[in-house]
C-alpha cells in the first residue's frame, strides 16, 4: 500500500486535481492556524495577567491604619490609630509560627538633590525584608541590610529611574545626595516590575527616618509576610487572627469596619488565578469549537471528493481496481493533504504568534505562544478525524458496483 | 471461452421486479468475434455487464476460460476483471486528467507492473492503434474517435482473455465509427475473442457472429459473412 509507485499515482493525482487539492488544503491550514493563533492569544491573555499580579510578593499581607468609626471600651469614634515599633515586636512574638518576616513601611515625599539636578521622590522608609515583599531586583550594590537598621545608617537605595534623573548615564554608587536636608550615601540601585513609578522610589532604614523625625517610634503601615507552606486555608486563618488581635491591641471595635485593614494579597491570588482559569477554560473551548469546525470542514471536502471522482473510481474499479486500493487511494491522498496543510498552518500560526511579542500589549495579550507539542496535538487530531471523515464515503464509494459509477455524469 | 447457462437477471422497481434476462444459453469459441444485437431493453446491456464482471445474475452458470465466475466479492470481481476483461465504453470513460499514455497503463498498475515497464507497453499499445504522437495529450484534447482508440488501447493493455466493447460507435459519426470497427476486427484477426454490443445494423455485420437479443432471450444466433471496415474507410 506504500509503495513507490503508489505514492506516484498519488503525487500525479495531487498535482492535476489542484482545485481540490486546494480547498482540502486550505480548509485544515485554515482551521490548525485559526486554533494555534486562538490558543496562542488566550495564552498571551494569561500572560498578561499574570505580569500585573506578579509584581509583588503573594505570601504577604499590608496592614493599613485608619481612623475609627465606633466607640470602643471608653475610647470615642474618630480617633486615629497610630502604629509603633512595638507593634512590630508583639505581632513577630505572637505568631513566629506563620511569619517570615516583618517590615514597616514609613513613606514620605522629599526633595532629592544631587549637585545641581534636584526632584521630588517617595522614600519609603523600610527593613532589609521589604526586599522580599516588594521583590525589589537588586542592579547594583546592595539593598539595605540589618546593620544598617541597627545603626540607623544614612544609606539609600535608589530605583534605577532615579539614578537616571540625577546621575545621568554616570554610576550612582557610593555617591552622597541630599534627601529633605539630610545626606545620603547611595549603596544600591534597583529595578521593579510594577512600572516606572515603582523605579521613582528611594529606600532608606526607618530607623534612620524615625531618628530624622525626632526619634519617634512611630511607623505607617506594617507588612508582614507569611511561611507560603501554610496555604491559602492558612492564611486565611493567619489574617483573621492577626486582624482581631491588632483590633484587641488598639481597642478597636471588633465590628468597627474602619480603625484598621489589612489586604490579603493570597485572596486576590486566588481570585486572580480562578479568573485565569475560566480564562483558559473559555480560551480551551473556543479552540475546541475551531478544532470541531474544522473537522466538519474536512468532512464535507472528503464527501465532496469522493462524489466528484465516483465515475473515476468507476473507471478505475473496471479496470481491476480492488475495494481497498480506492479506499486507499482515497485516504492516502487526503491524509498526506491534511498532514502537509495542517503543519504548514501550524507554522504559520506559530509564526505570526511570535512575530506578535508585545506589540498587542494595548489590547491585553503579552507574547502569545503555543506549546508545540498543544499544536502539533491539534494538528495529528485534525489529521485523524480528516482520514475517519474521509474513510466513510470512500468505503462507500468501494462499493458502489462499478456498472452504478459509470452511469454517473 | 465464455460459457453461459440459464442466466436469468431481474431488477426490483418498487414492488414490481423486471425480467430482464430470462435464461439465456450461449457460448463463445476463442478468436470469436461477435455481436449482440437488440433493440433497447432487450437485455443486450445488462448482458454485457454479467459477463465483464460489472453486475451479477440471479441465476445460472458462467464460465470464463475454464474459471466458474460465482460468489464474486468485490476484490475478487476486481482481480478477474483486470486479469481476463478489457472494456470499451461507448462514452469512452477516460480519466480526465491523465494523459493518453497513463490512462493507457492504468490496468497494468492494478497488475503492480513496474512504472517503467507500464509505460513501454503503453506506448506500445498506443502505437498499434496510430495514437504514438498523441501519448501526451489530454483525454479532452482528443477527438472521439482518438479517444475510443486510447480506449481501446487501454483495454487491450492489459491482454485480457476477452474484450467487452458496449456501443463502441454509439458516440461516433459513421466514418469513425468503421475506423474503430477496422480497428477491433485488426486485433481480432491477431486471435482476440471480442464482443460488441450494438443497434446498428451495418455494424454488427462487421462482426463474424451476430446474436440477436429479444425480450431477454436469444431469438436468434447466426454466423455472418464479415464485412471489412477497411473498405468503407
Amino acid at each position: 500500500m506504500f509503495s513507490r509507485d503508489n505514492w506516484k499515482e498519488i503525487f500525479e493525482t495531487i498535482q492535476k486535481n489542484k482545485l481540490r487539492t486546494f480547498l482540502s488544503g486550505f480548509t485544515v491550514a485554515l482551521g490548525i492556524l485559526i486554533f494555534v493563533i486562538l490558543f496562542g492569544f488566550g495564552n498571551g491573555l494569561i500572560n498578561t495577567f499574570d505580569d500585573f499580579f506578579s509584581d509583588d510578593a503573594t505570601n504577604v499581607f499590608y496592614v493599613f491604619r485608619g481612623r475609627t468609626t465606633m466607640p470602643y471600651k471608653g475610647y470615642k469614634s474618630n480617633r486615629q490609630i497610630e502604629f509603633d515599633n512595638s507593634d512590630l515586636a508583639d505581632i513577630e512574638k505572637n505568631f513566629a509560627l506563620f511569619l517570615e518576616y516583618t517590615t514597616p513601611r514609613i513613606s514620605r515625599q522629599d526633595t532629592v538633590k544631587f549637585k545641581e539636578e534636584s526632584n521630588n521622590y517617595t522614600t519609603q522608609a523600610v527593613a532589609s525584608s521589604h526586599q522580599y515583599a516588594e521583590k525589589t531586583i537588586m542592579m547594583k550594590g546592595r539593598f539595605l541590610n540589618k546593620n544598617d537598621i541597627e545603626n540607623k545608617t544614612k544609606y539609600a537605595v535608589i530605583g534605577r529611574l532615579v539614578e537616571e534623573d540625577l546621575f545621568g548615564a554616570k554610576n550612582s554608587i557610593g555617591k552622597y545626595i541630599d534627601i529633605g536636608g539630610s545626606v545620603f550615601k547611595v549603596v544600591g540601585v534597583f529595578q521593579d516590575d510594577g512600572g516606572d513609578n515603582e523605579e521613582r522610589i528611594i529606600y532608606m532604614p526607618y530607623t534612620t527616618r524615625q531618628l530624622i523625625e525626632k526619634n519617634t517610634d512611630e511607623i505607617d503601615q506594617i507588612i508582614v509576610g507569611f511561611k507560603p507552606e501554610i496555604g491559602y486555608a492558612g492564611a486565611m486563618a493567619f489574617e483573621r487572627s492577626l486582624n482581631s488581635f491588632i483590633r484587641e491591641k488598639k481597642y478597636i471595635n471588633p465590628k468597627d469596619q474602619n480603625g484598621i485593614f489589612i489586604r490579603n494579597v493570597a485572596d486576590q491570588l486566588k481570585q486572580n488565578q480562578q479568573f485565569a482559569r475560566v480564562l483558559q477554560i473559555i480560551v480551551g473551548f473556543v479552540a475546541f469549537g475551531t478544532i470541531i469546525a474544522g473537522i466538519i470542514g474536512i468532512s464535507n471536502i472528503m464527501v465532496f471528493v469522493v462524489k466528484e471522482r465516483t465515475k473515476e473510481l468507476g473507471i478505475r474499479k473496471a479496470l481491476g481496481a480492488t475495494p481497498k486500493s480506492v479506499i486507499g487511494t482515497i485516504l492516502l491522498e487526503s491524509v498526506f493533504i491534511t498532514t502537509i496543510s495542517g503543519f504548514i498552518g501550524m507554522l504559520i500560526g506559530i509564526a505570526v504568534l511570535s512575530s506578535f511579542g508585545e506589540k498587542l500589549k494595548d489590547f491585553f495579550i503579552t507574547n502569545p505562544y503555543i506549546d508545540l507539542t498543544m499544536a502539533t496535538v491539534a494538528t495529528i487530531v485534525l489529521i485523524i478525524f480528516g482520514a475517519i471523515a474521509g474513510y466513510v464515503p470512500a468505503r462507500r464509494a468501494a462499493r458502489i458496483k462499478p456498472i452504478v459509477a459509470l452511469r454517473d455524469d | 471461452m465464455i460459457e453461459i447457462k440459464d442466466l436469468h437477471k431481474s431488477y426490483k422497481m418498487g414492488s414490481n421486479s423486471l425480467h430482464v434476462l430470462k435464461g439465456i444459453n450461449f457460448s463463445v469459441k476463442e478468436g470469436e468475434l461477435v455481436a449482440i444485437m437488440g433493440s433497447s431493453g432487450s437485455g443486450k446491456s445488462t448482458l454485457l455487464n454479467i459477463l465483464g464482471m460489472l453486475d451479477e445474475a440471479n441465476s445460472g452458470e458462467y464460465t470464463l476460460d475454464g474459471v466458474p465466475i460465482k460468489d464474486l466479492n468485490e476484490t475478487k470481481a476486481a482481480k478477474y476483471r483486470n486479469k481476463f476483461l478489457g472494456f470499451v465504453f461507448q462514452s469512452f470513460n477516460l480519466i480526465n486528467y491523465k494523459n493518453a499514455m497513463e490512462n493507457v497503463a492504468l490496468p497494468l498498475y492494478y497488475q503492480k507492473m513496474g512504472r517503467k515497464e507500464r509505460q513501454e507497453k503503453a506506448l506500445k499499445y498506443l502505437g498499434q492503434v496510430g495514437l504514438t504522437e498523441w501519448a501526451t495529450h489530454l483525454p479532452n484534447e482528443l477527438s472521439g474517435g482518438q479517444k475510443q482508440r486510447v480506449a481501446i488501447a487501454r483495454a487491450m493493455a492489459a491482454e485480457p482473455k476477452v474484450l467487452l466493447a458496449d456501443e463502441p460507435t454509439g458516440a461516433l459519426d459513421s466514418t469513425t465509427s468503421f475506423e474503430v470497427m477496422d480497428l477491433i476486427q485488426k486485433i481480432n484477426d491477431q486471435g482476440n475473442t471480442i464482443l460488441v454490443v450494438t443497434h446498428e445494423d451495418d455494424i454488427a455485420h462487421m462482426c463474424k457472429r451476430i446474436v440477436h437479443l429479444k425480450d431477454g432471450v436469444i431469438v436468434k444466433d447466426e454466423k455472418v459473412k464479415q464485412v471489412r471496415a477497411s473498405e468503407y474507410v
